[in-house]
């Protein structure tokens, strides 16, 4: 009985620790998201709540809270709302495994990876809910559409993490930083550059982001799945959506870019991570106010024609390495 | 050859058209803004002066506050949105006694001159909710009375108040220009404080 | 419970009830538009889609119906002008143009030579701003965000210059039969001047970030074909025509005014899917940067006679007859025709919009394509849904 509350305890704080752990950085990164459109498209961007317009996000989120909450006829209710509920818990769990520092981890899981694929799947699951949910026919193809790619880039993704378990030998996400430690040249990204290419293409379809975004495309679908959701219903997925991007890119770093550890000995802490975290970011960031938009037979073929073999490829010479 | 062609370099190329994407945009993050930030910053008053704004009366060189119009109605019969308004002076008021001595001079066989109205208008009236800003008054006017102003800072709460009386605004104007009276700016002065 | 709930029966108006009497099993039939961001305005298309593979589409007009028509059977010849910048806010002056053109050909009025060259001069720069509206909106259709804010940082210094002459931004009415509203000035012209270099600088940067970025060919490149044979069906002008292979332009067919002293080029292309036609008039902006530049050396006349000496009134009476008078527009080929019974009022004004012929096109090139690529066969059509319901 004690063994289990002093399990618990350090669970709930991290439970809680990542909850506003999710909320600072969606702020933030909706801010600098908005920011960062706007000064590459040459303009300030958001200015006037705040001094150049920090308290911007924080008063959408209230605004985003304050509305009513709609339900369209004939949508099913219980699926309707159940969605972004099932989108946005998941991403409070994935941060669990995630070592940020060499004590902040909210939980050491010997499956960390294994666990966070699984309860990044859940996802789809939102996404499904949501259009089917919502009675809507762009909706529905929104829908279709999101689960097709999370399904498709999900295996890529999967065979890049499985290429490094593979020279690791283990699933657990400290563990793989560890073995990172010292200086840059420990960093997996070099021993799998080409790992590394194929994670950040599917960390894009995987978060459906832009040049990826197809299930919201909203000059296709209007915007898509959650074409119908207001207030915080739209809130919660759109939270969600940050939240899972940067759970994907602290994963990155901690695979490919040696976790907190810095590129000289001697320094370490979260700070890197949290520096790697951002820089990857604001790759993302900037890929979507640059590209079109693909379409999704194209979406589809990159996955199953490029990185699917890729990632085999990479992962048979991988293993072949090891053998050797 | 060909296939080493199609399927290795035409994709390394293709993939490299997106970082030059990448570099233009990011070559623009790194450029000043371009946006002129409103309350803090406004037009420079040279593209402001060229803007075509409302119509409004231009005074007289001697009387800014008096139109030079003659309330001669071709902008008003001319307008396609039918937006104008102008009331003609009526004659001044006479006395019975007046009339009475002019006719008696007319049965005489003298030449009477009565007093003749004002050839200003009394009104003049503007709706701006109905201008489409075609300029054709401003053609058709003979005194060159008309003009677009550059008014751009200009807005207004209700349909009412798009509706502009022109005299009271040009003695408005040339209130303030007096005021200000060395000035020779006098628009862009007045645009501001509607501001 | 609502009142909706049982409208299963009779959802839809009339015109979704008639696309659906021929539905197939399985297929979805949905409404793009009058409310869809890539339908630019109130167009509506009614899409019967298989998965997302279009089987049928049908445009729906009439939700920005404005009489313009009716309307020139009211006003008078000369106040039905600002109609014209109403009817194609992309394009103004070319409609403009088409209009005065049609009523100087029934009053037989010589137009001056400079006002000549200034109706080039600003039509050229207005067909510039036209198509980078256009331009912008069709990359954003396509999803990239970017490049339209940097299509509208060019474009505004095309409005600055354009309200010198015209005090307008957009809807352009400062066409006069018989001449132009107001000269330019120097200062404009200067303008102008500096104008022209500095977009010739620009154009290998929306080269660079758009037209060469591969998911943007992957997207237009062999969709949406308009063959010749099709733009002779449907009646298409102007880009999608010219994207088809075919060099008409009625700038050098009928030359009108003093466009057969230009030495320009019409770009073509032969692919006749939607790139061909991005193709088609990104080539164009080039071709009206040459038009205008030796419209502005060759300028003449002093400042001042750009119009007729005793212009008509607004409320001329032209002789009893009837005329036609068709100017390029950014669009494709701007037709109006004019009848006049000898009073104030015309007896008809028949405007031909060259959107809603290239717009008939679109549900033939669009069946069999994805969804997505209705999108960017619609935004590569160039429509201005004023203009094709007018
Ligand atoms: S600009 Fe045109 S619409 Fe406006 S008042 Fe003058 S004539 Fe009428
Ligand atoms: S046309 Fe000129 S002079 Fe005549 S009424 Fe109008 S403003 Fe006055």
């Amino acid at each position: 009985m004690n063994e289990f509350i002093q399990n618990l305890i350090p669970l709930v704080v991290a439970v809680v620790g990542s909850m506003a752990w999710l909320a600072v950085n969606a702020l933030v990164l909706v801010y600098c998201e908005r920011k960062f459109a706007g000064h590459i498209q040459r303009r300030p961007g958001p200015f006037e709540v705040g001094p150049h317009g920090v308290l911007q996000t924080l008063i959408d989120g209230l605004k985003l809270m304050g509305k009513q909450l709609l339900t369209p006829d004939n949508a099913d209710r219980f699926l309707y709302w159940l969605a972004p509920i099932l989108s946005m818990i998941p991403v409070l769990l994935l941060f669990m495994p995630i070592p940020y520092g060499p004590v902040l981890t909210g939980m050491e899981v010997d499956l960390g990876l294994l666990l966070i694929l699984a309860f990044s799947s859940f996802n789809g699951l939102a996404l499904i809910l949501a259009g089917w949910g919502s009675n809507n026919k762009w909706g529905i193809l929104g829908a279709a559409r999101a689960v097709a790619q999370t399904v498709a880039y999900e295996i890529p993704l999967l065979l890049t993490v499985l290429a490094i378990a593979f020279m690791t030998g283990t699933l657990n996400l400290t563990e793989i930083t560890a073995q990172q430690a010292g200086h840059i040249g420990n960093w997996f990204i070099w021993k799998q550059p080409l790992a590394f290419i194929i994670f950040i293409v599917a960390m894009f379809g995987e978060t459906n982001r832009a040049p990826f975004d197809l299930a919201e495309a909203e000059s296709e679908l209007t915007a898509g799945f959650h074409t119908e959701y207001s207030s915080m219903g739209f809130g919660l997925f759109f939270m969600a959506e940050y939240g899972y991007m940067v759970v994907i890119c602290s994963i990155c770093s901690v695979l490919f870019l040696g976790g907190f550890h810095g590129p000289i000995p001697g320094i370490e802490g979260w700070w890197w991570m949290l520096i790697k975290t951002y820089a990857l970011l604001f790759l993302m960031i900037w890929a979507r106010w640059t590209f079109p938009r693909v379409r999704f037979d194209q979406l589809l073929n990159i996955n199953w024609k490029w990185l699917l073999p890729l990632a085999t490829f990479n992962l048979l010479a991988t293993a072949l390495i090891m053998k050797l | 050859m060909n296939a080493l062609r199609k399927h290795v370099i035409q994709p390394i190329l293709d993939c490299w058209s997106l970082l030059v994407g990448l570099k233009i945009t990011g070559k623009y993050f790194c450029k000043p803004l371009i946006t002129v930030h409103y309350p803090r910053q406004v037009i420079d008053s040279e593209n402001l002066s060229t803007y075509g704004g409302h119509v409004e009366l231009v005074g007289m060189p001697k009387d800014p506050a008096m139109p030079k119009c003659i309330s001669c109605m071709m902008c008003v019969t001319n307008c396609p949105s039918n937006c104008l308004k102008v009331v003609k002076s009526k004659p001044p008021a006479t006395t019975p006694e007046q009339e009475q001595a002019w006719k008696e001079a007319e049965e005489r066989g003298e030449k009477v001159v009565r007093p003749k109205a004002p050839k200003q208008p009394t009104k003049f009236m503007y709706d701006y909710t109905l201008c489409s800003l075609c300029g054709t008054c401003i053609d058709n006017c003979p005194v060159n009375t008309l003009r677009f102003s550059s008014n751009i800072y200009w807005v207004a709460t209700s349909r009412k108040e798009m509706h502009i009386d022109l005299l009271a605004r040009l003695r408005e104007q040339a209130a303030e220009v007096s005021a200000s009276a060395p000035k020779p700016e006098a628009r862009p002065a007045a645009a501001q404080k509607e501001a | 419970m609502s009142a909706y709930q049982n409208m299963d029966q009779m959802t839809g108006d009339f015109y979704t009830q008639k696309f659906e009497a021929a539905k197939q099993d399985g297929t979805l039939i949905i409404n793009m538009g009058p409310q869809h961001p890539s339908t630019h305005g109130v167009l509506r298309i009614v899409i019967e889609v298989d998965g997302e593979y279009i089987v049928r589409a049908e445009p729906v007009l009439g939700y920005l119906h404005r009489m313009h028509e009716k309307m020139g059977e009211v006003q008078t010849w000369g106040g039905f002008i600002p109609n014209m910048g109403r009817v194609d806010y992309g394009h103004a002056m070319a409609w403009n143009w088409a209009y005065v053109g049609a009523v100087e050909k029934l009053m037989g009025i010589e137009v001056p030579e400079r006002a000549q060259y200034l109706r080039v001069i600003m039509t050229e720069l207005n067909r510039l701003t036209s198509h980078l509206l256009w331009w912008g909106a069709y990359i954003l259709d396509l999803g990239a965000f970017t490049p339209i804010m940097y299509a509208f940082d060019d474009r505004e210094m095309l409005l600055d210059i354009l309200q010198r002459p015209s005090a307008s931004r957009l809807t352009y009415s400062n066409f006069r039969v018989g001449g132009v509203q107001m000269d330019m000035d120097d200062k404009c012209i200067e303008l102008i001047k500096a104008f022209i270099p500095h977009f010739r600088d620009r154009l290998p940067m929306y080269h660079d970030l758009v037209t060469e970025n591969i998911i943007l060919r992957r997207r237009i490149e062999d969709i949406g074909i308009i063959d010749q044979d099709m733009c002779r069906r449907y009646g298409c002008t102007g880009p999608v025509l010219r994207g088809a292979g075919v060099a008409y332009d009625v700038r050098r067919s009928e030359p009108y005014s003093v466009y057969d002293r230009f030495d320009f080029e019409i770009p073509t292309q032969d692919s006749a899917c939607s790139a061909g036609r991005y193709h088609v008039r990104i080539a164009e902006m080039e071709q009206s940067l040459r038009i205008i530049e030796q419209a502005l050396e060759q300028l003449p006349g002093a400042e001042g006679s750009h119009i007729v000496d005793k212009a008509p009134k607004p409320a001329m009476k032209p002789p009893v007859g009837e005329a036609y008078f068709a100017v390029e527009g950014a669009r494709g080929k701007i037709g109006i025709y004019v009848a006049s019974d000898g009073t104030k009022t015309p007896y008809r004004v028949k405007l031909r919009a060259p959107g809603f012929s290239n717009m008939n096109a679109f549900a033939e090139a669009a069946t069999g394509t994805i969804l997505a690529d209705a999108v960017a066969i619609l935004g590569s059509l160039d429509l201005i849904i004023p203009e094709l319901d007018r």
